[in-house]
């Protein structure tokens, strides 16, 4: 059985609007609808959609906040909202808009607040806060009140709150907002080497799509409430992003270059960016073509964003 | 059990690190604690007022009245100190902090009473000792074993009412954001009503009180029965030992309310 099961899940909210001064309205918004896929131990799953997708409708099902108004889902083989204590005792969450420290204690009695609750032996917490001290940088800050904290400093001290107890799920939500690069890169590797050397299975909503392409092998990605794809990086790099863009600095800035293959989609000075489908040609064809009709000064190729792979979706699937 | 002394020691370290965190600054704490102090007494002082009119309020005299407050404001001042902090619970629910306590491994009760814990509500607890100190050496009770019980068990019976028409009525905050003031009447409103022998109030509000909210085992009915008086509204005397009987069932019904209204959450939420 798989770590977390979803299937056939829907989710409505009924939401009362105002029409004229005394009437309201009842709608139904399903937030959620049909949503089915299951997720093995030991994955790293990027989930990601616009907002109001029903991205944070779902974690809220799979961690037991909500129940949903159909469908079945497990999570660890425990039905979330119905062995909700016993699921959070084996999960960590993390809500990057939320505040789950207690505000105006500093971060190290929150920590330990946490390792009563969760009843983490002392010696293992010896350990764990020890790493993790170490891997967050939290050393500069442990003692500070979490109300004093900036955005990134807090965000740390979250993720270390929620892995304190060593848990088998990671539920995170921006587990990188508001860090600077070196912080990011450190969060990364965190995440990376729980999954590599504990076997931990995370499920993260960014919409930081580096994270997507450094820490996930599987990617959901949901709009209007609907799964629109389920698969991995590269095969929807494949499929969708099979447009490159090869940028070339000419000598001189001139009007766009027109060559076999390729199509000028920006000019700005002697720089210009040529689109080209790579079943048609390639990159080292491209230059040669440009080479006959400007003298080339440097060249590079950009591989496709996913972010823009992620909008062709959204564009094809929309009706 | 081992459950139970889990929870205590980890509201031990709370209330702990809570202290340590108040106590930070000291002036602050000092002034909000004697502002507590002398705010609460100001409820005192209407009443001594209106004894400088008359000799009698409703067959009490002002050092029974006295008593009568000194065990509401007690029970009322110890649950502020323990629960005060559920005024803001409409707010958890609106910003959809409530959410962090559906993920953490204890009961979500507990977690919202766990909550906070402002010291400097301690002001009015030294204001209600105060009041009770006055009220013993000016009356001259006759005491018994069981006179001596039921004063003992007035305040904890009391927290334990308060407490769970707290949590009942902040409930409302799970259907609609705006029930903060709705909840305000029945906990300050009641706090303030409990103060005063409920034989003077009318018969809807004194049945009110009496069954609904039942404020009226707070003090009313344990103070009858520690003075030895005849009840004025002419009362079953069981009542006046029943108070911690009702606060265990007024603590059961919150329970379930509260249950109830969680799981409501749940199927809704956003």
């Amino acid at each position: 059985m798989a770590l977390i099961e979803v299937e056939g899940v829907a989710k409505d909210f009924v939401v009362h609007r105002a029409r004229g001064r005394f009437r309201r309205e009842r709608i139904t918004v399903h937030a959620v609808q049909d949503l089915t896929f299951s997720v093995e131990r030991g994955t790293i799953l990027g989930y990601i959609g616009p907002n109001g997708a029903g991205k944070s409708t779902t974690v809220k099902m799979l961690t037991g906040i909500l129940v949903p108004t159909a469908g079945r889902v497990s999570v660890g083989g425990l039905v979330p909202w119905d062995e909700r204590i016993a699921l959070a005792r084996r999960m960590g969450v993390m809500f990057g808009q939320r505040v789950q420290l207690w505000w105006d204690l500093p971060l190290v009695d929150s920590l330990e607040l946490l390792r009563h609750m969760y009843r983490v032996p002392a010696d293992r917490y010896r350990d764990t806060l020890a790493a993790l001290r170490e891997a967050l940088d939290l050393d500069p800050f442990i003692r500070t009140p979490v109300r004093q904290l900036s955005l990134g400093q807090r965000i740390r001290g979250e993720l270390a709150a929620a892995m304190l107890h060593d848990p088998e799920i990671l539920f995170l939500d921006e587990p990188t907002i508001g860090l600077d690069v070196v912080a990011k890169q450190r969060v990364r590797e965190l995440l990376l080497r729980a999954n590599r050397e504990r076997g931990v299975t995370v499920m993260l909503t960014t919409h930081d799509l580096a994270d997507i392409e450094r820490l996930c092998s599987r990617i959901l990605i949901i709009d209007h409430g609907r799964l629109i794809y389920d698969g991995d990086v590269n095969a929807l790099k494949e499929r969708y992003g099979t447009e490159r863009v090869l940028v070339v600095d000419l000598e001189e800035p001139q009007g766009p270059l027109v060559v076999e293959g390729g199509r000028v989609i920006k000019v700005e000075g002697p720089r210009q960016w040529i689109a080209f489908e790579r079943s048609r040609t390639n990159a080292a064809q491209l230059a040669a073509a440009v080479a006959t009709r400007a003298s080339l000064r440097d060249l590079t190729v950009e591989e496709p964003e996913i972010d823009d792979v992620v909008r062709r979706i959204y564009l094809e699937t929309r009706p | 059990m081992a459950e139970l002394r889990q929870s205590l020691s980890l509201y031990r370290f709370l209330i702990a690190a809570r202290v340590r965190a108040q106590l930070q600054y000291r002036t602050s704490f000092a002034i909000e604690t004697v502002a507590a102090f002398l705010i609460s007494f100001l409820d005192f002082v209407a009443i001594l007022i209106i004894f400088s009119n008359v000799t009698q309020l409703g067959a009490w005299s002002v050092a029974e009245v006295a008593l009568l407050y000194a065990v509401a404001t007690l029970a009322f001042a110890f649950t502020d100190l323990v629960i005060g902090h559920l005024d803001g619970f409409p707010g958890l629910i609106r910003d959809g902090n409530f959410d962090l306590m559906l993920v953490r491994p204890k009961g979500t009760l507990f977690q919202v009473v766990t909550g906070d814990f402002q010291l400097r509500r301690l002001g009015r607890v030294a204001q209600a000792l105060l009041v009770l100190a006055y009220a013993l050496s000016a009356l001259s009770i006759d005491w018994t074993p069981d006179r001596a019980l039921v004063l003992a068990l007035a305040v904890p019976s009391g927290v334990l009412i308060y407490g769970s028409v707290w949590v009942a009525v902040i409930c409302v905050a799970f259907w609609t954001v705006e029930g903060r003031e709705a909840a305000n009447a029945f906990t300050y409103g009641g706090a303030f009503l409990a103060q005063y022998p409920i034989n003077i109030f009318d018969r809807w509000l004194r049945t009110f009180l009496g069954y609904v909210v039942p404020m009226a085992f707070i003090a009313y009915f344990p103070a009858l029965h520690v003075l030895g008086k005849t009840d004025p509204l002419g009362l079953p005397a069981v009542l006046q030992v029943a108070s911690p009987a009702v606060a265990l069932a007024a603590a059961f019904i919150a329970s379930v309310v509260w249950r109830f209204a969680v799981r409501h959450y749940q199927s809704a939420g956003g």
